[in-house]
């Protein structure tokens, strides 16, 4: 997947700097809702997933609650579905730990962009339930939103031409801990 | 379906206790990245590799949580139409095929001879450009010569689904049976499938179902045994897979075929091949090769019996077994459903960029 991107790779932040940024992300958002009770944590396939779970495990080193994490996949709910797409992604079934209804939700992802993904995640999680409230953290926000989307929580933010690309890249999925830019593909 | 509660330290008292789903289990493979699809049709099975069946069979994982729902609905086809094509009665796979639609938010037109023009001689090619002119967007064909699928593919613009052509490939029928066994199969170390033994019974020849599960089940790396009476199990049977390089195995004596396996597939008997004369009669074949409780019982002890519907009640298997607890018949037809969905957004989301498969 990373394979070959070597050549022009421009590092961000390296394995330190994300996991600070990640425990500060953890501290944030405890900080907001006043604790950890009645928190969710959702990745979204793939990346966000790990992510999710390391901002929990983050959270339990200071926090007596353990926060749940959950998994979605948005590929049924993407707004570009045979529009230019070069082959189909297979899906992940979303794992919820119950109910979401009344929780607060907190999204995670890699990458905020166009905010399209963060749009399909809301309505994949409004068909699970409904949250009292839904925020959304990232590790990178690269900018060019397409949609009214923010983030309430970011790792970094990293000034980007629309034709770089930003690649999170973590331990449990790419073996190695980093995000990187390089100019498209 | 598994819903499962992740927490970052050590697992809760009642974690402990209950088994774990099988989705929590393998931490590499839950992260990996997802793979993608590339066919625009779904034709037959002997072209899809090991992969490709995985792709379908996790997708339907996912399928299967929508509609555990309680609105068991996503909008993924919203505002496109699938046009079903029944050359040959069906009452289980086209109802399935249009649930499937229907929990994608997707329209179902369906076209069936008797009400169409094709009584009056319209050629199965004129009709696919019609529904195709229509704005369908993808096709949905069973037809009872083989091959008609493929053709339909060649001559169509949109993705086109095989349901069943002749004696030659049922492939959604075969991934079905595929993702029953491996909902029951995995969850322990080993690989769900390689090493099991399949036995398949009853007409053989006649049987895309056969056919099919046969190159799927081989594809993963399981045993197949075919059996039925000489005359419905000749050797030419067994020569496709050969050539390809998998072993299908014919047994003729159903206490042999049925010795350790884990799942035994029962075919439907169609009442007209007594009259082509290749059954002395329904009465032999009952005695020789009718699943009931003491066959089976030569079987796993948890062995699963499956049958693709609908089932002639007192021939191929026993009443007793059909409703018994070993019967996962009522399985297959759920999992039809969330296969279905996983084939139509594997086949509809993506085709843009690639011409028709190979």
């Amino acid at each position: 997947m990373t394979d070959g991107a070597t050549d022009g790779e421009r590092t961000v932040l390296d394995a330190d700097q994300v996991r600070r940024a990640l425990m500060r992300i953890g501290h944030e958002i405890t900080e907001r809702n006043g604790g950890a009770t009645d928190l969710y944590l959702v990745g979204v396939h793939t990346r966000g997933v790990p992510l999710a779970e390391r901002i929990a495990g983050a959270i339990s080193t200071f926090e007596d609650e353990e926060v749940p994490v959950a998994s979605i996949d948005i590929g049924l709910y993407r707004d570009d579905l045979a529009v230019g797409r070069s082959g189909s992604r297979s899906l992940r079934p979303s794992e919820l730990p119950g109910d979401v209804t009344g929780k607060v939700v907190v999204l995670v992802d890699d990458v905020l962009y166009t905010g399209r993904s963060v749009r399909a995640a809301m309505d994949a999680l409004m068909d699970l339930g409904r949250p009292r409230a839904v925020q959304l953290a990232v590790m990178v926000d690269r900018g060019h939103r397409e949609l009214p989307i923010r983030a309430d929580y970011v790792g970094k933010n990293v000034p980007t031409a629309p034709a770089e690309r930003v690649m999170v890249r973590l331990v449990e999925v790419d073996g190695e801990d980093g995000v990187v830019i390089t100019l498209g593909d | 379906m598994a819903s499962t509660t992740r927490t970052t330290s050590a697992p809760r008292k009642d974690e402990e206790t209950t088994p774990r789903p099988a989705t929590v289990v393998a931490r590499d493979e839950e992260h990996q990245a997802q793979r993608t699809w590339r066919r625009r049709d779904l034709l037959d099975v002997d072209v899809l590799s090991a992969d490709e069946i995985e792709i379908v069979m996790e997708t339907a994982d996912a399928m299967q949580e929508i509609l555990s729902r309680q609105i068991p609905k996503a909008p993924t086809l919203r505002g496109r139409t699938v046009a079903t094509i029944f050359y040959e009665a069906s009452t289980r796979t086209r109802a399935s095929f249009e649930w499937a639609v229907k929990a994608l938010s997707g329209d179902v037109v369906n076209l069936a001879p008797s009400t169409s023009s094709v009584t009056k001689g319209e050629s199965l090619i004129d009709t696919v450009r019609t529904l195709q002119s229509m704005g369908a967007g993808s096709i949905v064909l069973r037809h009872p010569e083989s091959g008609a699928a493929a053709v339909a593919a060649r001559h169509a613009n949109v993705p086109v689904i095989n349901a069943g052509d002749g004696r030659h490939a049922h492939p959604t029928q075969a991934l079905l049976d595929l993702y029953t066994m491996r909902a029951h199969w995995r969850g322990d170390e080993r690989d769900p499938i390689r090493g099991r033994k399949v036995a398949v019974v009853g007409d053989v020849l006649h049987s895309r179902v056969a056919r099919s599960n046969a190159w799927a089940l081989t594809a993963m790396g399981a045993d197949v045994v075919f059996c039925g009476p000489p005359t419905l199990t000749p050797d030419e049977i067994t020569e496709g897979f050969r050539h390809a390089g998998r072993t299908v195995t014919v047994v003729n004596d159903v206490d042999m075929a049925l010795d350790g396996a884990d799942a035994v597939i029962a075919l439907r008997l169609q009442s007209e091949r007594q009259i082509q004369g290749l059954l002395p009669s329904l009465r032999s074949y009952v005695r020789g090769y009718q699943i009931d409780a003491e066959r089976l019982g030569r079987a796993k002890s948890d062995v699963l019996l499956m049958h693709p519907g609908p089932i002639n009640e007192g021939v191929e298997v026993t009443p007793e077994v059909a409703a018994g607890p070993r019967s996962v018949v009522q399985e297959q037809v759920q999992h039809g459903i969330a296969v279905r969905m996983a084939v139509l957004y594997l086949t509809m989301t993506g085709q843009s960029e690639v011409g028709p498969a190979a």
